[in-house]
């Protein structure tokens, strides 16, 4: 009984994690209120982060829970609050006539990507000591994906941060308060 | 061990999820954040792949999407920002300007 459970223990962890994600991902659609969406996906992105743990991505994991729980969550919360949507929300919540489609969309994905499964799916997986060793010296996850992203990428990793300026500069400019008096005139 | 489909599975849920959100929500709000949903789906097959093959590629590019996902979400909720502004409202049936 012990033995069976020590080494299921990860797939019962797995099944958890993704229960909970795909509840948080539901819920993002089916509460009518942005704050419990935003709550129900805090959760998602958290049972995401473990995930992460289980695929040997520790570093990952943190930036997940630091960038999108951390950041992202709350940024979307401070919105909410900013702009009450509570008091915006109109009469729909939903477009129903898309529904049909969204199911159709649903189901042609959902063959498109059981395919990328059965035929990327094949051969066993990889020693996972391969995503922790620096150049064949064992370090650690945060050592090898560093090691990476400023040795082979480097470029994507400079145009990446200049995406994150320009962003900063369009969410400013965004932000101004005579946006609306400029539109006006 | 849990074999990669079982991931790939999760993240196609996920994904499948974020674009029936992205469909059939009205709130510029959670369209935003079914936004976020499909990106986490990419991350999660990027990282079953980047275990898979034992290339830590798949891990790499993950930062990027995260980073992509963080910039996105910055600049839609300026737009949300400025668009209570001028509208007072955040239901997109009603936000038609760009139509002309």
């Amino acid at each position: 009984m012990l033995a069976w459970f020590l080494a299921n223990f990860s797939a019962m962890v797995f099944y958890c994690l993704a229960a909970v994600a795909v509840a948080g991902a539901v819920g993002v659609i089916a509460f009518r209120s942005p704050v419990h969406a935003a709550l129900s996906l805090l959760g998602s992105f958290l049972a995401v982060a473990g995930v992460f743990v289980l695929l040997h991505a520790e570093f990952l994991a943190a930036v997940q829970i630091l960038v999108y729980a951390g950041g992202v969550m709350v940024l979307f919360l401070f919105v909410i609050m900013l702009v009450n949507v509570r008091t915006l929300t109109g009469e729909g919540q939903y477009v129903r006539r898309l529904v049909p489609a969204a199911v159709v969309l649903g189901i042609v994905l959902a063959v498109l990507i059981g395919v990328g499964v059965v035929a990327g799916g094949q051969g066993a997986v990889a020693d996972p000591a391969a995503l922790t060793a620096v150049a064949g010296v064992p370090l650690g996850n945060t050592e090898a994906v560093g090691w990476s992203l400023y040795r082979d990428y480097l470029l994507p990793f400079e145009v990446v941060s200049l995406v994150l300026l320009v962003a900063m500069i369009g969410a400013i400019v965004l932000g101004r308060k005579d946006l609306g008096a400029k539109e006006g005139a | 061990m849990i074999a990669t489909s079982h991931y790939v599975i999760l993240s196609l849920v996920l994904f499948a999820l974020g674009i029936v959100g992205l469909t059939v929500r009205r709130n510029f709000i959670t369209v935003l954040m079914c936004v976020e949903l499909i990106l986490n789906a990419a991350n999660i097959n990027f990282i079953a792949y980047s275990r898979q093959l034992g290339d830590l590629t798949g891990q790499v590019f993950a930062v990027f999407v995260i980073t992509i996902a963080a910039a996105e979400a910055a600049i839609g909720l300026g737009i949300i920002v400025a668009l209570v502004r001028l509208k007072h409202n955040v239901n997109l049936d009603q936000v038609n300007v760009m139509e002309g």
